[in-house]
């Protein structure tokens, strides 16, 4: 069983990028739940959604805290708030982008400094990469999404690895047909980051 | 074939393949996207509409299904509460066509005023009702439904809740069914409720009930598995963190899946037959815990050991009753109920971290409603807001701070002339919202003026229903499936009686103001109409922050809570991918640092 948690502020995408994991294990052969959040949470509030994906049943839409093998983090600040999700030698792939909440902007709150390196802290294994930059250079900034699923379908490999065509597909599903290009661009430059990252083929 | 689908488009695909042939309902959380996937997918054989109200799309329904065509209404939970009256009702005339009323609960809330349990509401109306686990059993059981509902005659609920309605599965697809065409409305006392006529019906239901609770017995998808002494009965998305919880604990046990109603009573009593305890995991209310205690009460003796058996759940302090439910929550509860230890938790240095602002919802950048809220605030701070439910309730938020109640559908208008009764020396406010309005303010502004009450009406018409996703309205000069002539707002003002309205755009903020100011001290029900489409509808160019005239006053930020709109680094700073062009900030700036597109 993978888990994956995708964690952002909502209008990020969240949800999109967990359907086109979702879709992109269907393609590979798997059983699928996805967890989507509609409705009020979605405006401008943390966004969490689940994909789970394995070879036999999957029963749950939901996982446990500390049941998730990857969490892709569209936001540094929903990264942070995610991590009681990973598992256990998981990873944790997050964006640099910074969206101040409002009791930040009220200054009734004030965003935590460095988090990236207080998440490596903790033992977690962290991957942080300005995601946004790569989505404007394919471009649109809505596109940091796309950008993340490409890291990780990049860095899947051995029992995880998902074929680069299934994920393909998945993209040619879910996009509209005038936006695919970008799309795939936006993927292929995060499908490229994987040279920081690495093989991962166990959690 | 399979797709992967929501739980909502899942029942859209049942309701389609089951031959429905009229479907209404009016948008809600988490129950939205089972209308609009049926407007994506049907042929054309399927008339459907969005309705003003929960109400209207149930009796619409019902006359369908008078007619012998099936037909489906969807609504959120507490939309039940609005479509109650036509609901009690319609069970005793019964229908001819299956009838399938989609109401989705919402555990937790995550979305929602109440955590009502539609399994009462069905209880309460004698009604059947199927409560599906999974987006699978979502598509199937839509179907059994309408079988269901015609086989009765009475109209059938259908229950999924949040987390069946919003998640994703590879839903294996069947061959639409083949149905006959409706044979239309034959002209029968039957179809008229009078005191004679509901008594007898009640009888027949009375009796029907049994029928059901046998049948539902031998469905299919309520069963018992394994064995043992220790037993789980569970329903709903519970059933899947039960089977996860028993799998990761490695163990098994003797299980009850529950996923209709009336509540299957013999097979329950072979659940029960032998056990020693039984466990409850369910969401909401404590139904199926009840309705295994009423067992025992009346055939307990002759179950389980001469103690019977012990019924563990919300009652008895076992499991929450109240939020929704969890995997790790349901693997505590099982683990502890077999004496077992829970599963490892995860290491202490992954806890949640603690210095992590909350993120709530908010109104998003360039949202009129911001600019409405706004310019009352100013202009008459002192005031009493009474808001309403859409998105405009996120106005509650620091720094604008503008809703002071909230009830349900409508209830602004009503509430703000109950407080103005006991305090007529304040001025109260009713914000309501276009599609609200339509729903379920119009009675209450006529009560206004009927009772000759002072208070002020501000119309807040961003042209869609935008909290759950941008639905037409009467308003919208648009329909679920075409077009109509839009319905103007303030004609119907001026129809009530309402003398004094004024209209402005939000975004003009001096004009809005004056607007509000222009109102403020006359008498009667007046009316402001704030009117500027949803900032997720339109796009406009983009803001920036001059750092050069920006002289750190921060009153943009500290007046408008814009999520676009931060401090940095000591200056006021707009970012791009978020601003919408709403143009507020600039007006409200007093140095002129902010303007147009850079």
């Amino acid at each position: 069983m993978t888990n994956v948690l995708i964690a952002g502020v909502g209008g990020q995408g969240a949800l999109f990028a967990g359907r086109v994991l979702g879709r992109a294990a269907i393609q590979a052969g798997c059983d699928v739940k996805i967890s989507e959040v509609h409705g009020m949470s979605q405006r401008g509030g943390s966004v969490e959604t689940v994909v789970r994906f394995d070879r036999e049943k999957v029963h749950s839409p939901l996982i446990d805290k500390g049941g998730a093998d990857f969490i892709l983090a569209l936001e540094l600040l929903e990264a942070y708030r995610s991590i009681g999700y990973l598992k256990n030698g998981g990873w944790l792939i997050a964006s640099t982008q910074r969206i101040d909440p409002m009791p930040v902007i009220t200054g009734v709150a004030s965003y935590p400094a460095d988090i990236v390196e207080k998440l490596t802290k903790t033992g977690a294994r962290v991957k942080a990469l300005d995601a946004l930059s790569l989505a404007i250079e394919s471009g649109g900034a809505k596109m940091a999404n796309v950008v993340l699923i490409g890291v990780l379908a990049g860095a899947l490999a051995g029992d995880l690895a998902i074929a680069k065509e299934d994920w393909l597909t998945a993209l040619r599903q879910a996009v509209p047909e005038k936006l695919l290009a970008m799309n795939l661009k936006a993927f292929e430059l995060g499908h490229n980051w994987r040279e920081n990252l690495g093989e991962i083929q166990t959690i | 074939m399979k797709k992967l689908l929501m739980g909502n488009e899942a029942i859209a695909y049942g309701a389609l393949h089951a031959g429905v042939r009229v479907a209404a309902g009016y948008p809600g959380t988490p129950s939205t996207e089972i209308l609009e996937t049926l407007a994506k997918i049907h042929d054309g054989s399927v008339y459907l509409e969005w309705s003003v109200n929960e109400k209207s799309a149930l009796e619409i329904a019902a006359g369908a299904a008078y007619a012998g065509a099936r037909a489906m209404v969807t609504m959120k939970q507490v939309g039940l509460n609005v479509a109650s009256d036509p609901l009690m009702s319609l069970n005793y005339v019964g229908v001819k066509g299956g009838l399938v009323i989609v109401a989705a609960d919402d555990p937790g809330p995550i979305s929602s005023q109440t955590e009502q349990d539609t399994r009462h509401f069905a209880q309460f109306a004698k009604m059947a009702l199927f409560d599906p686990s999974t987006p699978e059993e979502a598509y199937a059981m839509t179907a059994d439904a309408f079988a269901f509902s015609e086989k009765y005659g009475q109209p059938v609920l259908l229950r999924p809740a949040t987390r069946v309605c919003h998640s994703r599965a590879d839903v294996e697809l069947a061959a639409p069914l083949r149905v006959s065409a409706p044979e239309g409305f034959v002209k029968d006392p039957r179809w008229v409720i009078f005191p004679r006529l509901t008594f007898a019906n009640h009888i027949r239901l009375e009796q029907k009930l049994v029928e059901m609770s046998e049948e539902f017995s031998r469905y299919p998808k309520n069963y018992v598995t394994g064995g043992g002494t220790l037993g789980i009965a569970a329903g709903g998305v519970s059933y899947a963190y039960v089977n996860e919880a028993l799998q990761n604990l490695g163990v098994s046990c003797k299980l009850l899946k529950v996923s209709s109603y009336p509540f299957p009573r013999d097979l329950a009593l072979a659940f029960l037959d032998g056990l020693e305890e039984a466990l409850v995991i369910e969401e909401l209310d404590p139904v199926i815990e009840m309705e295994l205690l009423r067992l025992m009460g009346s055939a307990g003796q002759s179950l389980g050991r001469s103690s019977g058996v012990k019924i563990k759940g919300k009652l008895t302090g076992h499991t929450a009753n109240a939020g929704e439910n969890s995997p790790e929550s349901v693997s505590a509860a099982v683990a502890s109920f077999l004496k077992l230890n829970a599963a490892p938790s995860q290491p202490e240095r992954l806890a949640r971290p603690p210095d992590v602002p909350a993120r709530p919802p908010i109104l998003c950048a360039g949202c009129p409603h911001r600019a409405s809220f706004l310019a009352v605030k100013e202009a008459a701070d002192n005031a009493v807001f009474c808001g309403d439910i859409g998105c405009y309730t996120l106005g509650n938020a620091k720094p604008l701070d503008m809703v002071d109640t909230c009830l349900c559908m409508g209830a602004g208008i009503t509430v703000a002339q109950g407080l103005h009764r006991v305090e007529p020396h304040k001025t109260h406010f009713a914000f309501i919202g276009d599609s609200t309005f339509f729903h379920s303010g119009i009675p209450g502004i006529i009560n206004a003026v009927y009772n000759q009450t002072d208070i002020i009406v501000a119309v807040l018409d961003n042209a869609t229903t935008a909290m759950t996703g941008g639905q037409p309205h009467p308003g919208t000069g648009k329909t679920l499936t075409g077009s109509s002539p839009p319905i103007d707002i303030g004609k119907i003002l001026e129809a009530i009686g309402v003398t004094d309205i004024v209209r402005a755009d939000p975004l003009d903020h001096a004009a809005a103001k004056a607007a509000v100011t222009k109102v403020l001290p006359l008498t009667g029900v007046r009316a402001i109409l704030f009117a500027s489409p949803c900032a997720a509808k339109i796009k406009k160019p983009i803001y920036a922050v001059d750092a050069e005239k920006c002289r750190s006053c921060e009153i943009c930020v500290a007046k408008l809570g814009c999520p676009a709109l931060t401090m940095q680094n000591g200056k006021a700073d707009i970012q791009r991918a978020l601003c919408a062009g709403c143009g507020l900030c600039g007006q409200i700036c007093p140095f002129h640092a902010i303007g147009g597109a850079l």
